[in-house]
């Protein structure tokens, strides 16, 4: 009887901490490899007006969309579980969002490295339910769409 | 066939409207990829099962929208949104919708 109570109290403590350490890894390689590749395009922005701004002639745009689904650790769930109780911003959730949209647009970067700047912009964030459990909270889906323009550099 | 998110095709004069095309499909997730996500769960970072899923979704979307502008004559699709929403548990429905246009 207590050998059970032990496993079923074990099992949780033992995927926080799991998540904790595998976790903080992921995340800290994740961060870096954004850093290094978003220096890559500095000089091609991606833009959320429709126009570009430069007077430059567009000689081509298509459609570029970038997307990724990406999911929080259990430490960070417990985390933000026991900030639901307090209250406040809930910081372990907001840089998972924002490492996510930041992928994202990165991806759609990637599918046409050569365009001068990706304009009209927009970055869409939905939830993914998970169907055996209802455990909802902690995976997101974003995508970043938008238009890669070249631009006219003349003959 | 050009898409763009924009209201105008870039370097090209809008000759016709043929007005809203649309694509949708709706996906139910695969057992084996639910049970590698819900591992990946534990220590969290991306899931790149799911990811594949949508973007495989939303290709088809797009498919569908396509083959509904090339139906009308249309060689451009401008003002193209996508959007996602949750049916039922397990399931998505992915959209993709624009305005079909004839450019010159």
């Amino acid at each position: 009887m207590s050998i059970e109570l032990l496993i079923s109290l074990a099992v949780p403590v033992l995927l926080i901490v799991v998540g904790r350490l595998v976790g903080a890894r992921i995340e800290r390689k994740h961060l870096q490899s954004l850093c290094e590749r978003e220096v890559r395009f500095r000089d091609q922005p991606a833009l959320s007006t429709k126009h570009s701004g430069t007077t430059t002639a567009i000689r081509s745009a298509s459609l570029v969309t970038g997307s990724v689904v990406i999911s929080i650790d259990h430490f960070k769930r417990f985390l933000g579980a026991f900030r639901m109780i307090v209250g406040g911003e809930v910081r372990s959730y907001s840089s998972l969002i924002g490492y996510a949209r930041r992928e994202a647009i990165l991806r759609m970067k990637e599918s046409q490295p050569d365009a001068d700047a990706y304009i009209n912009t927009r970055l869409e964030t939905s939830t993914i339910l998970n169907a055996s459990r209802d455990e909802a909270v902690g995976t997101i889906e974003v995508l970043a769409y938008g238009t890669a323009v070249h631009y006219d550099r003349g003959p | 066939l050009i898409l763009t998110n924009i209201d105008s095709v870039p370097g090209r004069k809008l000759v016709r409207h043929f007005g809203l095309v649309q694509g949708s499909t709706i996906r139910a997730k695969h057992f084996g990829r639910d049970f590698a996500a819900g591992l990946k769960n534990i220590v969290g970072g991306e899931l790149k099962g799911y990811t594949e899923l949508l973007q495989e979704s939303r290709a088809e979307a797009t498919g569908r929208m396509i083959a509904q502008a090339d139906a009308l004559g249309a060689n451009a699709i401008i003002n193209v949104r996508f959007t996602t929403s949750s049916i039922v548990q397990g399931a998505s429905e992915i959209l993709a919708y624009g305005t079909a246009v004839f450019v010159e």
